[in-house]
């Protein structure tokens, strides 16, 4: 360290910034600052896909034979579809888990003492994660493609559905971002996820027919947004009619981001 | 513009049953520095981050530059810079990727950020580690960066909270040689320590904080003087022994021994005319200690003599700070 003098106490910025474009920058360097997180800390990433890819094996290969297909499709084109989903929603719970570590860390405090936009953290929280959702959604299509799925339907059908998957993880993100703040500590954040998680997606679509559940599940199964969601990315790769679902699971994320944003907003607001 | 660059009036926050702080006053005048004193739980923390505007206040005033922490938040925001415990640098960035965040955050055009991180670096002697996660960085290392952090803005007001906890001595005398420098070219720093030598070293004015009240309000020197300059502790073998002792010495002008076990502890302005008559004294009745220390009060004497009770678990606090930053909010509560 050396003794010299070390500013003037001039600031260079007085104005205090309340554009959208100063809001969008704040966001853009936390989104940075998350995303160069999983860079360097790759077993968040790693965690993340081995899991879905475990999902795809067990299910295409071990209980695949036994479930049968569907509508004249394989399996494995019944399959993805839902893992793909399965795999965003799971992502959704890295927001929980990185907001409660900042919190429990401190940086949030860091972060409320700067004159900054408030709602940066929790934008460029949810949109870093919705990066690495598109960074694991690529790698869950190209093993699909190994383990024997083929789009059906046409092509932008496809490309519509990875959107609305994407926009369902991020939707749950918003969920997962309450959870993060209100828990705030990361382990209590992936216990409290679980029993969210585990009826969300086990009881859905997502890897078996709802029809084969009893009847009292299925009143659940299906109706509830990731059933929706899957069924709607389901149509869209295999070229069925798909207007029905697809409303259902644009109603849901809706619904989901109307809901959990003002919660989110109003837990970080308060949070110390 | 108010003649105080901050203001703290009848401030109060309570944390459930917890009165943290239970009306407190104070200012600090423009480019000096001002010293919170007190142990943990004291309420210091918690001043500090009310006028940083992370925690709202229950009642009372508290202004920086004559803006009021509530209402007019985002300036105080863009005047303050905030480093120590209330504040953290984010583990998996490299020094200067912290320092480009938070002078982003902060609202510094794009092309200082960068020159500024450099410097900064530079002068906190991080240059070698600036592209390596801080993970890698020892404690005062990450101590360092996070005091460049607060640095990056050039804020006119600066909060230092407990910023040499876990410092090795040559740091902490860079970084207190680096403190007087700010407050020469006009920057107002708040630091809070348990180190009353720290606070002597540096601080104008002190205030000690002890269970939410503002107990002194003084110069460091007039603190020390009511205390003396030389507190002397003898130990002897017994309580038996020290209660004698304890009885014996008020004859010696000036002395006003406390007993604690088999320790008895007096203070002097005039340590040495003290310390020769005291044991001449204790020699006459063969009471000599079986230990002795000779030093200068401490903020536990201080304490001692203002509240009756120890600062206690002031130490524990400094010794578990070059852990990770895993337990931050547990401090947080109460602190």
């Amino acid at each position: 360290m050396s003794a010299t003098a070390v500013n003037a106490p001039t600031r260079e910025v007085t104005r205090i910034p309340r554009s959208l474009n100063s809001r969008a920058r704040d966001a853009f360097a936390i989104a940075q600052r998350n995303l160069i997180a999983y860079r360097r800390v790759p077993q968040l990433l790693i965690f993340s896909t081995i899991q879905p890819i475990v999902f795809v094996i067990m299910f295409r290969y071990v209980f695949g034979g036994a479930i049968g297909g569907y509508k004249g499709f394989a399996y494995v084109d019944y399959l993805m579809p839902g893992v793909f989903v399965q795999t965003v929603v799971f992502g959704s719970l890295a927001t929980a888990i990185g907001l409660a570590t900042d919190m429990k860390s401190g940086l949030i405090e860091r972060f409320r003492s700067l004159p900054m936009a408030r709602s940066a953290v929790l934008t460029g929280r949810t949109f870093a994660d919705l990066a690495r959702n598109v960074f694991v959604y690529v790698l869950m299509v190209v093993v699909g493609v190994i383990v024997g799925f083929r789009i059906h339907g046409v092509i932008g059908a496809f490309l519509f559905s990875v959107v609305l998957a994407l926009g369902f993880g991020y939707a749950m993100s918003w969920i997962f971002a309450t959870v993060g703040l209100a828990v705030g500590d990361p382990e209590t954040a992936q216990a409290a996820a679980f029993p969210v998680l585990a009826p969300l997606v086990f009881a859905s679509s997502a890897f078996v027919s709802t029809a084969s559940m009893p009847g009292w599940l299925q009143v659940w199964a299906n109706h509830q947004p990731v059933t929706a969601t899957v069924n709607a990315v389901r149509d869209l790769c295999l070229g069925l009619p798909a207007t029905g679902d697809v409303i259902a699971a644009l109603a849901w994320m809706i619904g989901i981001v109307v809901i959990f944003v003002p919660i989110s907003v109003r837990l970080y607001r308060r949070a110390v | 513009m108010s003649e105080a660059a901050i203001l703290v009036e009848d401030l109060h926050k309570r944390f459930g049953d917890l009165a943290a702080l239970d009306g407190v006053d104070f200012q600090v005048p423009h480019a000096t520095v001002f010293g919170l004193l007190g142990p943990n739980g004291a309420g210091k923390t918690t001043a500090v981050r009310i006028l940083s505007t992370i925690l709202p206040a229950d009642g009372g005033r508290a202004e920086v530059l004559g803006h009021d922490v509530r209402r007019d938040a985002d300036a105080v925001r863009l005047s303050i810079g905030l480093a120590g415990q209330s504040a953290a640098v984010d583990p998996n960035l490299t020094g200067r990727e912290n320092l480009r965040l938070i002078g982003l955050l902060a609202q510094l055009p794009r092309p200082v950020i960068l020159p500024r991180a450099s410097e900064l670096l530079d002068r906190f002697d991080l240059t070698e580690a600036a592209d390596r996660p801080l993970r890698t960085y020892s404690g005062g290392m990450r101590r360092r960066l996070d005091v460049a952090a607060a640095l990056v803005p050039k804020p006119p007001v600066l909060f230092l909270d407990e910023p040499t906890t876990g410092l090795d001595l040559q740091s902490r005398n860079a970084l207190w040689e680096m403190i007087r420098d700010l407050v020469a070219d006009g920057t107002t720093v708040l630091l809070t320590t348990q180190y009353l030598e720290e606070a002597d070293r540096l601080a104008e004015r002190v205030a000690v904080i002890d269970g939410g009240h503002v107990i002194a309000n003084d110069s460091p020197k007039a603190l020390k003087a009511e205390l003396g300059s030389t507190v002397i502790e003898m130990e002897f073998s017994d309580a038996e022994r020290a209660e004698r002792a304890e009885s014996l010495l008020p004859k010696v002008p000036d002395a006003h021994p406390e007993r604690e076990g088999s320790t008895v502890r007096i203070s002097s302005e005039d340590g040495s005319r003290l310390l020769m008559e005291a044991l001449r004294l204790l020699d006459t009745e063969d009471l000599a200690p079986a230990k002795l220390n000779v030093r200068e009060p401490s903020l536990d004497d201080v304490f001692l003599a203002l509240t009756g009770h120890r600062a206690e678990a002031a130490e524990v606090a400094a010794e578990s700070d070059d852990a990770p930053q895993d337990g931050a909010r547990s401090n947080r509560g109460a602190a």
